[in-house]
């Protein structure tokens, strides 16, 4: 029982992750924008916060320097594609093939560094609850704070006036443009928005779930996160969902490994990876549902007047 | 005082001077009507009114006092309001919804949908504001934007060819609603080309050709002529009408039923028809009831057909692919340019070779120079505008784009020639000349169908006339033997009182 | 203020000066970068630009690494230009490897020297193999090509490394995870001497004739190119989708295989876990600095294999980190984008008045006329009139 605690305790730590970057690109997404470049945003972030934690010993400090990070990123980005109008496809590529030469560039003095203090949490009396104490009470306040974002972006979306602008935006530039609307900043707001977001999942995995800094370390998350918002047909809660459960799949097989299960450790490995696939494929299937669902302008250049 | 006045207005564009020192005066009551062929420079002065657009010279006055309108928003400030020829509606929203973001901020959703009855009421606007819009016919979800630009309280309503996806019963009731609004003092700038409305409807016109004003009329004083000498500079150009001499059955649509791809689209249903050889059948519509969905079926883009539901000549081609029935004589107009007809970037000569394969030698090998001679041969014998066979399709007028398009396929010796919305977007001259050509065609013992959204149109180039509604079909009647308002009818679904009544069957 | 206005026609001179001006930019930012890192920056570079084309040796280099990229880039190309998005070469890469690696162990003390050829028979398999699942899978499922392809390189990468750590380790590698070292006649003959180019750049030079006859001279490339610039059009012409998409992926997926096989079957000899290097992703960077065009990408493969050797000797003669390559190649990317909108745009001076002409607008005859172009597949991007280079019939 107490194993299977705390394997709900590491699938909500490590959905943390592509909980975050996933909502920013929602965000994105729902402005009618796909930023290929969250892998790349996200490992920029990570050394950054990683780098501000081992200097400043302040982690709060390291996921604001991520959020900074990614917003600044996603600000080129989206000058590009907003007002250069370049395709969007190419230009997330070329920025995630910058981030991560960039961010092994930067990270290489801090290769060897390890982060101090590991922290740990709890929710006073909850967290002493048999079973669901250890299971979801003991976490990082970051967990909460997903929950919390998903429960608000939500809100926003669906209640809020600003929300309802975002997603006319996302289905019609040109129509919002004939009302008016500022399409080419609400965009970049978008755009900024979701980088920070990645940015601060960036920063989590470097300074909350491993501590250190590797070269390449967010091995594909930023591209699950992606395929992420497509499986959750762009709703915030299915969003938060889905990363618990690839976060789920992720911990399952570490858990395999650690165990000794007679299949190669590298197939365990293979699992998230193909999880994203199957996932992709069931999601797909009808395009008809698809249609219906997705911001009809993604991935479409808009020129105003 | 004149409530709005536009004093030498011009815009230049990269290519072309869009509008040239124009002058407009519009009364407080008044239904002024801004009249031009397509390409006269009519939509961009009205986006200049609207504040999305700025020009590059002269003054707008409102009210007495000059003011510059810097974007929508001031525009709707001011008093002014647009509804535009293609919505600016967000589908996956509701009617509500829709009109709210068109609001500034300051009502609540709750306020805006019991405001939206109460203005729907006042003025006959038929508008259910809790529907998504996706679920809206053409005419409802032109009401929604007739609705969000009245809420706005105007004092000058501008509708941009508001009639084109109208059936005729229903422009009627348009007028009775813009007449209302008239007389309690809201003026009106109602652009459009169709002269017959034109003159039933407004006070005055200012007509447009060309970028520069021609004339400032009275139009219930001016013949259909003399406003045609204004637009394009001479009267309407006549058509040589021949007696048709059928032939034997070329295309033959029967039961033809096709379910919905597209999960905002219209399905058809057991849809029937046939075309003869030296017959022009027309297809009348209102936008949006099936006609691309047919058009899909018959050109080959959409294979889901049934089998023998379509026939060429006797032969099954419901489920051939394009290029087989383009083989068997069958070749498509489809009614977007641009993406569809043609690719844009590539030149006249390139694309030849999306229905052409005449050039293709073995091995697929490409015949770069008989590619071009084929563009070049297209390009003089159809009087084509164009730099030569190697430029843009995308740096040609629409009306001469169009003419290459057609001009193709008319050159393949079609035995069915199948175009939909032949003139959408075409200057006078190059419309003519298209709907002379098909005239032509059908003389040489060609069947062609065609389908198009204007009747005026219909009834001067076909032999019989179906019309489509909510994806049936009517059965067929002499065009001779039609009127417009019983086509009308037939375009709300109404043929099947009528059909008892001694009609041609399809 | 700047502002961006329409040009009327698309600028030839500036579709051919973008990469240079962009490779300008690079150059200026590496060389600030030089700066703070405390390095000479005409030594860093004169490593980047000089250093790799000064020897005989040094060409042949080049040649070695420039050899995969154009092979690769050649097929991205086709994909991209059929608006198909297959960014996990670099898996279809390590499979190639593998497969040919796989052949390649079973040759024997007597095996004629000609079985080089089914090595590299292998590794165009292996690469299609594995972008035949992407096509699969968006084919029938609608799943997006680009997550897919991008996932299945991580499966790839672990696929090597259980081959290469288990059932194929060399029993007397003292426990290292690689392979036996293939014997001799696994290897691509070599073109002069002792220097390590081969064959195979000469196959991709013939190559490159051979891509630019398919893309401008044949139908075939024809049907392709239409389908990325207007899926509408390619389905109003009846050119298959379907057909589109599998020959572009299975062609990219055999040109990342066929670079595969000659790695293994040349400069490495044997599989390592560090048979990726990377050489999937910078060929995106190829061909679209090398505008999509067969020609254009033997220049750019070539400057970014300057890139790669000048990281290399930065690195060994510098000291500056070899991630600096990875730096320039996506900086190169990211300001060639930029400066395309340069082709369809000027930038001009405009004071700030209120009757300043707006921007980037269409002419009226164009607007009026300019219908919406239907996209086709939900998932598919969508390519519309974005800034990729404009296609040019050369």
């Amino acid at each position: 029982m107490d194993q299977f605690a705390l394997l709900v305790a590491a699938t909500l730590n490590s959905g943390t992750v592509l909980a975050f970057a996933a909502l920013g690109l929602l965000i994105n997404e729902r402005a009618g924008i796909v930023n290929l470049g969250a892998e790349g945003m996200m490992l920029v972030a990570a050394v950054a916060g990683f780098a501000t934690a081992f200097h400043t010993g302040n982690d709060w400090l390291a996921f604001g320097a991520g959020a900074v990070a990614g917003a600044v990123l996603a600000a080129a980005f989206g000058f590009l594609v907003i007002w250069l109008n370049t395709n969007q496809y190419a230009t997330g590529l070329a920025l995630s093939l910058f981030g991560a030469g960039f961010s092994a560039f930067v990270g290489i003095r801090y290769t060897q560094e390890k982060l101090g203090e590991q922290h740990n949490f709890a929710i006073p009396g909850l967290a002493d609850l048999p079973f669901v104490g250890p299971a979801l009470f003991r976490q990082h306040p970051m967990v909460y704070l997903a929950i919390a974002l998903t429960l608000a972006i939500a809100w926003f979306l669906y209640r809020a006036r600003a929300g309802l602008v975002l997603r006319a935006v996302g289905e019609s530039p040109e129509s919002a443009h004939a009302l008016g609307y500022p399409v080419r900043r609400i965009r970049l707001a978008a755009v900024v928005v979701g980088g920070a977001l990645c940015g601060v999942a960036g920063a989590y995995i470097s300074v909350v779930s491993t501590h250190l800094w590797v070269e390449g370390m967010t091995a594909g998350k930023g591209w699950i996160a992606l395929a992420l918002t497509t499986f959750a047909t762009w709703r915030p809660a299915r969003v938060l969902l889905g990363a618990y459960l690839f976060g789920g799949v992720t911990m399952l097989q570490l858990q395999l490994q650690g165990e000794g299960v007679q299949i190669s450790s590298q197939f365990l490995t293979m699992l998230p990876y193909l999880a994203t696939v199957l996932v992709l494929v069931l999601i797909s299937r009808n395009a008809a549902f698809i249609r219906v669902n997705m911001p009809a302008s993604i991935g479409k250049p808009f020129f105003p007047g | 005082m004149h409530r709005l006045e536009l004093i030498d207005i011009s815009k230049q564009y990269p290519a072309v001077k869009a509008n040239d020192r124009v002058r407009l005066r519009v009364k407080p009551g008044e239904i002024h009507a801004v009249l031009g062929e397509n390409g006269a420079g009519k939509s961009t002065l009205m986006k200049i009114i609207y504040g999305a657009v700025r020009p590059d010279e002269g003054e707008m006055r409102w009210n007495g006092e000059q003011v510059q309108v810097a974007s929508p928003a001031e525009a709707r400030k001011l008093g002014i309001s647009m509804v535009y020829q293609h919505f600016s509606l967000f589908d996956t929203l509701t009617a509500a919804e829709n009109v709210w973001l068109g609001l500034d901020k300051s009502l609540s959703l709750a306020d805006v949908v019991a405001r939206i009855r109460e203005v729907a009421g006042v003025y006959g606007l038929e508008v259910d504001p809790l529907r998504p819009v996706h679920t809206l016919s053409v005419g409802e979800r032109q009401r929604v934007e007739i609705v969000r630009a009245l809420m706005t309280s105007p004092k000058l309503l501008i509708l941009d060819e508001p009639t084109s996806v109208l059936t005729p019963q229903a422009v009627q009731t348009l007028f009775v609603t813009l007449r209302k609004l008239a007389q309690e003092g809201c003026s009106i700038l109602y652009i459009s080309h169709k002269l017959d409305e034109i003159r039933a409807l407004c006070h005055h016109c200012t007509v447009l050709r060309g970028g520069k004003v021609t004339g400032e009329v009275d139009p219930a004083k001016e013949s259909n002529a003399s406003l045609s000498r204004l637009m394009i500079g001479a009267e309407p150009p006549q058509l040589q009408h021949r007696e048709p001499n059928l032939g034997s059955v070329v295309l033959s649509v029967r039961g033809l039923t096709l379910a919905k791809e597209d999960p905002f689209g219209t399905a058809l249903d057991a849809v029937s028809f046939e075309v003869r050889a030296g017959e022009v059948v027309g297809i009348a519509g209102v936008s949006g009831n099936g006609q691309q969905e047919l058009m899909a079926a018959i050109s080959g883009e959409d294979r889901r057909a049934p089998a023998g539901s379509i026939r060429l000549f006797g032969n099954d081609i419901a489920r051939a692919s394009p290029r087989r029935r383009r083989v068997a004589g069958l070749h498509f107009v489809p009614e977007e340019r641009l993406g569809r007809g043609a690719v844009p970037t590539l030149s006249l000569a390139q694309n030849t070779l999306l229905t052409r394969t005449g050039a293709v030698g073995a091995f697929g090998w490409l015949r770069i120079d008989a590619i071009g001679a084929l563009a070049e041969s297209l390009i003089r014998r159809f009087n084509v505008k164009a730099g030569g066979p190697g430029s843009a399709a995308k740096s040609l007028s629409g009306g001469n784009l169009q003419k290459f398009i057609v001009g193709r396929e008319i050159d393949a010796q079609p035995k069915l020639l199948v175009v939909s919305q032949p003139t959408w977007g075409v200057d006078v001259g190059a419309a003519a000349q298209i709907r002379g050509e098909l005239l032509a065609l059908r003389d040489n013992g060609c069947a062609v169908l065609v389908v198009s959204e204007e009747l005026d149109e219909l009834f001067e180039i076909c032999d019989r006339l179906i019309v489509i509604a909510q994806g049936r079909v009517s059965p067929g009647v002499a065009t001779a033997a039609a009127t417009v308002e019983q086509i009308g009818e037939w375009m709300s679904g109404l043929w099947s009182r009528d059909f008892a009544a001694s009609h041609a069957p399809a | 203020m700047l502002r961006l206005e329409a040009r009327p026609a698309p600028s030839r001179a500036m579709s051919l000066a973008s990469p240079l001006i962009a490779l300008a930019i690079t150059v200026v930012i590496g060389t600030c970068l030089f700066v703070l890192l405390g390095k000479d920056p005409l030594r860093g570079l004169a490593v980047f630009f000089v250093e790799p084309l000064k020897s005989v040796y040094a060409l042949t280099e080049l040649a070695v690494k420039a050899t995969p990229l154009l092979l690769i880039a050649l097929g991205l190309a086709v994909c991209f230009r059929s608006n198909v998005w297959n960014i996990g070469a670099e898996g279809q890469f390590i499979v190639g490897a593998i497969a040919a690696g796989g052949i390649a162990m079973l040759a024997g003390k007597d095996t004629g020297n000609w079985f080089f050829v089914l090595v590299l028979a292998g590794g165009v398999l292996g690469g299609m193999l594995w972008a035949a699942i992407v096509a699969l899978l968006r084919d029938r499922f609608n799943a997006n090509e680009i997550l897919v392809s991008l996932m299945l390189v991580y499966v790839a990468e672990q696929l090597l490394n259980y081959v290469v750590y288990g059932p194929w380790k060399d029993p007397h590698g003292y426990n290292f995870p690689q392979t036996i070292t293939f014997l001799k006649s696994t290897q691509v003959p070599r073109l002069y001497g002792s220097y390590r180019v081969n064959i195979g750049t000469i196959g991709a030079l013939v190559a490159v004739a051979a891509f630019w006859i398919l893309l401008f001279r044949t139908y075939a490339g024809f049907q392709l190119q239409v389908g990325g610039l207007a899926p509408a059009a390619a389905r109003y012409a009846g050119f298959s989708a379907r057909k589109a998409l599998w020959s572009a992926l299975l062609l990219s997926g055999a040109m990342a295989g066929l670079a595969g096989g000659l790695e293994v079957a040349g400069p490495l000899g044997q599989l390592t876990p560090h048979v990726p290097a990377g050489y999937g992703f910078a060929a995106i960077i190829v061909a679209f600095v090398g505008r999509l065009h067969p020609v254009g990408i033997v220049f750019s493969a070539i400057l970014m294999s300057m890139f790669y050797i000048g990281g290399e000797l930065a690195q060994s003669r510098l000291g500056l980190p070899k991630s600096l390559t990875g730096v320039f190649q996506g900086l190169l990317l990211f300001t060639l984008l930029a400066c395309d909108t340069l082709i369809a745009y000027r930038i001009r001076w405009t004071s700030s008045h209120a009757t300043a002409p707006s921007s980037a607008a269409l002419p009226a005859s164009q607007m009026q006329s300019q219908t919406q172009t239907i996209d086709d597949a939900p998932l598919g991007p969508v390519v519309a009139s974005s800034n990729l280079p404009t296609r040019e019939s050369t």
